[in-house]
């Protein structure tokens, strides 16, 4: 592994916002107001909750190699999936890429020097670990076995388990989020450098602007929501109990009003991530600029308009449901819209298959899948047979897991050298991501057929005949945690051992390429102006890349 | 930010509209109105909140764009109600009726 190949010797920069002292060691970090130092606060704190997910996931597997569960109670099963989901959703996917890549990158993206509001970006962490907080108190003291949905009655009346202060911790939490797409959407607003349009904005910073829209629209509703469900819960007010005058289908309305958009707080970011990796490892401007742009909004928008998809087997009115069912077969164009022009900026590309590329890839091929079989649900006759079976869970895994954690840790694998200044190794991490593929598909694979055959979601057993489709998902799941520790541990590795990545090591188009790897705390020694159009590398002399010429040097030059 | 000062009087005049607003929510939740109960409850609310947004808030003295917001989430509010209730206006209300029928012809 080497660098560069114009630039041999790379050293870090003297300064930069990592070695910067302000107040002393620990404090200058708790007390940052930095968004590259929040970020990378952020990054350790859903780390923790990927963690705890991942072991709650890990039990899960092991349980159901045998049809009659192999490892613990069925009430204790119910724990399991219920917090495996709280813990991932909420504490994981949702603020992963946006708090830990947005916070670091989007000043970064538009050349400002941080975002709009600093203190308040610290403030949403602290809102984070607050709600956090809550949620792992409920985990440790009884647990949690609702499910991530919390339905009514279960959640309001009939669950034994912590239920109340799970839902105060969610939130809570949901401030943090708020506060982060607020400070998005006022930065990208506000705060843009010289010559840097809208359309000249990378399209990381569009995805965001989009999740930022959802996350402010539809937030507040979710957390209202839960609260009635804990009011109900502890002071017996009648919104969704039938027995005290409520109505229970309303509860599931209100929590896919945010639920549903919620997936794509999820997702859009992770499509952001994938949009900046593959023009600059096929070396080609990105095909459909305003196209994927606008896709980002419309996914937004229309995000909004399919939630009761959820709910076609639950009572609501036929008519509702085919409207929904509808409105759900649109929402898929704006997301095919990306795939076709994410696969027109690689035809005839000098495609290189660095890290963060074989990622991408495995993005697009994942997301597909999963998309495609959310069309498969949304079709009104075929859901009555699938809902609430392992087709569910194959689907919505390939799309959160296939698509959103392969996206984050894609673009970990993209801005490391820029957010530690150092390389990691090549082939060793291109083999994790061909494990983490092949670990995925082996272990969601599978349940589309054992939720195609009739095995319902959220049972602690299962008829025998399904026992060799689950130890195969088990032993896919065993590969998979070796595809998340693998990287885990040469990305801290290289913190210290890594090869100096010099400022732009890919070479990749965007402002953030122009400045120090660190950064240094303001970001930029002078305010950039911006002069070119996204993606382009042929009008980019500073990129080092052969004049006119398609370029065709590889990032890490030969290992 | 645009510092439009508001006189005392403004204010006093709406908190006293507010309170009387109370006094009829109050009055009104002892007549029966029959189906129009909730129509008549919401009506006030949503005149009380009206005013707590126009001129507590200052929404009424913002600039077009902070306007441009306030009316965004309303409308995203109308999309919530107006999608939820097509849910509940058009389910069946005579249980005998055979509603899943559609489900099996789509
Ligand atoms: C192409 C657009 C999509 C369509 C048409 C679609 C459709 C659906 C439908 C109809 C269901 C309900 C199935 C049932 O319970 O019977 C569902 C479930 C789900 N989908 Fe999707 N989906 C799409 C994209 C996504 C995305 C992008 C994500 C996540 C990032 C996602 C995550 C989920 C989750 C988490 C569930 C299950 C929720 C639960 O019950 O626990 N979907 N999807
Ligand atoms: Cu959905």
């Amino acid at each position: 592994m080497s660098n560069t190949p114009l630039t041999p010797d790379l050293e870090l920069p003297d300064e930069h916002y990592l070695n910067a002292t302000y107040g002393s060691g620990i404090r200058s970090w708790l007390l940052t107001t930095d968004h590259k130092r929040i970020a990378l606060l952020y990054l350790a704190s859903v780390t923790v909750f990927f963690f705890i997910g991942g072991v709650l996931a890990t039990m899960i597997r092991i349980h159901l190699l045998t049809p009659g569960g192999a490892l613990v109670t069925p009430e204790t099963y119910n724990k399991l999936f219920t917090m495996h989901g709280v813990a991932m959703i909420f504490f994981f996917l949702i603020p992963s890429i946006p708090a830990v890549f947005g916070n670091f990158l989007i000043p970064l993206m538009i050349g400002a020097k941080d975002l709009a509001f600093p203190k308040i970006n610290l403030l949403s962490w602290y809102i984070y670990l607050i709600g956090g907080g809550f949620v792992l108190y409920s985990f440790s003291t009884g647990g949690l076995d609702t499910g991530w949905t919390f339905y009514t009655p279960l959640s309001s009346v009939y669950s034994n388990s912590a239920v109340t202060p799970a839902v105060i911790g969610i939130f809570i939490n949901g401030f943090s989020s708020i506060l982060t797409g607020l400070n998005f959407i006022v930065t990208i607003h506000t705060m843009r450098a010289p010559g840097m349009t809208w359309f000249r904005l990378p399209l990381f910073a569009w995805a965001h602007y989009a999740t930022s829209l959802v996350m402010i629209l539809g937030t507040p509703v979710v957390a209202i929501t839960l609260l009635l469900a804990g009011l109900e819960r502890m002071f017996h007010l009648g919104f969704f109990n039938p027995a005290l005058g409520g109505d229970p289908i309303l509860f599931q309305h209100l929590f896919w009003f945010y639920s549903h958009p919620a997936v794509y707080i999820m997702i859009l970011p992770a499509m952001g991530v994938v949009s900046e990796i593959i023009p600059t490892f096929a070396r080609k401007p990105i095909f459909g600029y305003s196209f994927i742009a606008g896709s980002s909004i419309a996914i937004a928008v229309i995000g909004f308009l399919v939630w009761a998809h959820h709910m076609f087997v639950t009572g609501e009115s036929t008519y509702a449901a085919l409207t929904f069912s509808f409105l759900s077969y649109l929402v898929a164009i704006p997301s095919a819209v990306k795939v076709f022009n994410w696969t027109s900026t690689l035809y005839k590309g000098s495609i290189s298959w660095d890290p963060p590329m074989v990622y991408a890839l495995g993005f697009i091929g994942l997301f597909v899948i999963g998309g495609l079989t959310g069309l498969f649900l949304a079709c009104l006759g075929l859901d009555i047979h699938i809902h609430d079976t392992y087709f569910v869970v194959a689907h919505f895994h390939y799309i959160m897991v296939g698509g959103a954690v392969m996206g984050y840790v894609g673009g970990l694998h993209f801005w490391w050298p820029k957010i530690t200044g150092r390389l990691y190794p090549k082939s060793l991490s291109q083999f994790a991501a061909i494990i983490l593929f092949v670990g995925f598909n082996l272990t969601f694979f599978p349940q589309f057929i054992l939720g195609y055959l009739g095995m319902p979601r959220r049972y602690h057993t299962y008829p025998p005949e399904f026992q060799v489709l689950n130890v195969l998902s088990t032993a896919g799941a065993s590969i998979l945690a070796l595809g998340y520790l693998l990287p885990m541990s040469y990305l801290i590795w290289s913190m210290r051992y890594g090869k100096v990545a010099g400022p732009n090591p890919w070479p990749a188009t965007g402002l953030e390429w122009k400045t120090d790897s660190p950064p240094l705390t303001e970001n930029f020694h002078v305010t950039p102006e911006v002069t070119w159009e996204p993606y382009d590398f042929q009008n980019r002399p500073d990129l080092g890349l052969a004049a006119g010429a398609r370029p065709l040097a590889p990032a890490h030059g030969d290992d | 930010m645009s510092e439009h000062i508001v006189s005392p009087k403004v204010y006093i005049v709406i908190f006293a509209s507010l309170m009387l607003g109370t006094g009829l929510t109050v009055w009104a939740a002892f007549q029966n109105f029959h189906q129009y109960n909730i129509v008549i409850a919401l009506g006030i609310a949503t005149i009380k909140a009206t005013l707590v947004v126009l001129y507590f808030m200052h929404a009424r003295y913002s600039p077009g764009r902070t306007q441009l917001v306030i009316v965004c989430s309303i409308f995203w509010l109308a999309i919530m109600l107006a999608l939820t209730l097509a849910d509940y206006d058009t389910r069946p209300h005579d249980i005998t009726l055979a509603a899943p029928q559609v489900f099996y012809c789509v």
